[in-house]
């Protein structure tokens, strides 16, 4: 209605990306041939990152046409720091390499765009997602953890994954960005397509793809035909130097806060979860003394950081000893630089009153999670009420427990006996 | 005891307002700011102390006084 910008289909605008070639298989070694995707590494990456990170610091692979994976602290934040060498242009790694000429916007502004476009584009959204603008969505959150609750009644065992940890962002995000609470189970197809699905031949992933952005067309033209007090009206009428956004812009961050508002938190509540269930020790300490919460979600945070972002080389580069070459993959993998013991203290061990915690679990430099407040406040909120009503539970079946792969970890079956 | 804050390295993580409300707020776009003068109000030391312990950037630290 009167916005040109999405009158007709702008994206098949799109500039072409480059193909590699899909590898599967098991890994044959970790130093030289990784894959995120492989099930030993989804079930339990710490003994790989660690000895990694003894042997190799910085391990490679021939698969999604060639990456990187540093292991240490000091390296990660190296390449989280220097957005000269390493361009955000793609952040989630495929054998799809996105065209340069997508830049400055990228594909999901602004975690895919590069100073000094990045920063504006992040001005943009950080007012509402400000600690203090959060704190007005905790009341909703934590009734909604309840109706949650109130479910498991009469059930002796629950998964706190599926019945729990992943409801708790898809109504929170689905209400921020002004979507019908009754279309989550769409999103959770959407966050497989993007994360999961990152090893799918390019064409096919590519066509998942634009059903993620035929939904949130569709949401646009909602929004554009009936505005309201919500995050798609206000990107829709949002400006930067002098003009509204682009179309990709505003269909980009729309995707961007979708995906990245849903499987980080849900896998980071699962995480700490998994671990209360199996730690009566924590659980216990956590009950009588539930102030100590918001310290044990930040060592929950560390030691089972949920996301890895990625990275391209900008040109042909030697770092730490080794050759990049252009367009190469870097992963950022938080969870490894979280459990190094240069870095840490205790680095394996999880220490519920940790007092120093420095931890890059949001990541570190200007692309710091723009969520990251509300990510706090909904682990906060729902450890809080899962505590209180079900202050007694332990893994029903540790065997049947199964964990993410890819760029983002965390349980998605965690059954566990709460009667 | 006095801190100071460097803005081209805070990214607004907010652990220093978190930790040590009495010394450092947050601005509207979540960055962290030093409370009046920086002076830590007596009381406030230890959630000063772990509000310098805990910042990822390493933005914020004491300074000598005078």
């Amino acid at each position: 209605m009167g916005d040109e910008r999405f009158a007709d289909d702008y994206r098949r605008k799109r500039p072409p990306g480059a193909h590699s070639e899909v590898v599967t298989g098991p890994v044959s070694d970790w130093a030289t041939d990784f894959s995120h995707l492989d099930p030993e590494w989804a079930a339990d990456p710490y003994p790989i990152q660690d000895e990694l990170r003894q042997r190799c610091p910085v391990a490679h692979t021939e698969r999604f046409g060639g990456a990187w994976l540093p292991t240490r602290y000091e390296d990660v934040a190296a390449v989280a720091y220097d957005t000269d060498t390493f361009t955000s242009r793609a952040i989630v790694m495929s054998n799809f390499r996105p065209s340069p000429d997508l830049a400055p916007i990228g594909p999901t502004p602004p975690i895919s765009s590069d100073p000094p476009f990045h920063h504006d584009a992040r001005k943009l959204l950080l007012p509402a997602f400000t600690r203090s603008a959060v704190a007005r969505l905790e009341d909703a959150t934590r009734a909604y953890c309840h109706t949650l609750i109130d479910e498991f009644e009469g059930r002796g065992d629950v998964d706190a994954a599926r019945d729990y940890a992943q409801h708790i962002p898809v109504r929170v995000i689905a209400d921020m960005l002004g979507f019908p609470p009754e279309d989550g189970p769409r999103f959770r197809e959407f966050v497989e397509t993007v994360l999961e699905g990152v090893n799918l031949p390019p064409a096919e992933r590519l066509a998942k793809m634009d059903k993620l952005f035929d939904y949130l067309l569709q949401q646009i033209h909602d929004h554009l035909e009936n505005p309201r007090d919500d995050l798609t009206t206000y990107l829709l009428n949002a400006e930067l130097y002098g003009s509204k956004l682009a179309p990709a812009h505003v269909s980009g961050t729309m995707a961007l806060l979708l995906i990245a508002g849903i499987d980080t938190t849900w896998s980071a509540i699962g995480a700490s979860l998994w671990h209360l269930a199996g730690t009566p020790r924590d659980r216990e300490r956590l009950v009588a003394e539930p102030s100590l919460i918001p310290t044990a979600v930040e060592e929950f945070l560390r030691a089972y950081a949920p996301v890895t972002m990625a990275r391209l080389v900008r040109e042909d580069t030697r770092w730490r000893g080794v050759d990049l070459r252009a367009d190469d993959w870097v992963l950022l993998s938080f969870p490894a630089a979280n459990r190094d013991p240069a870095q840490f203290d205790r680095a394996d061990e999880v220490v519920i009153d940790r007092e120093v915690n420095r931890h890059a679990a949001f990541g570190l430099g200007i692309h710091r999670c723009v969520g990251s407040h509300l990510a706090r406040m909904e682990m906060r909120v729902a450890l809080e009420v899962w505590l209180e009503r079900v202050p007694s539970f332990e893994l029903a079946d540790p065997a049947a427990v199964t964990w993410s792969g890819g760029q983002v970890r965390g349980p998605r079956t965690l059954p566990v006996r709460i009667g | 005891m006095r801190v100071r804050l460097d803005p081209g390295l805070c990214q607004g993580h907010g652990r220093c307002y978190e930790l040590a409300p009495d010394v450092f707020g947050e601005d509207d776009e979540g960055y962290g700011t030093v409370l009046g003068d920086g002076v830590v109000p007596p009381g406030a030391e230890q959630g000063a102390k772990r509000a310098v312990a805990n910042c990822p950037e390493r933005a914020i630290a004491f300074e000598a006084e005078g």
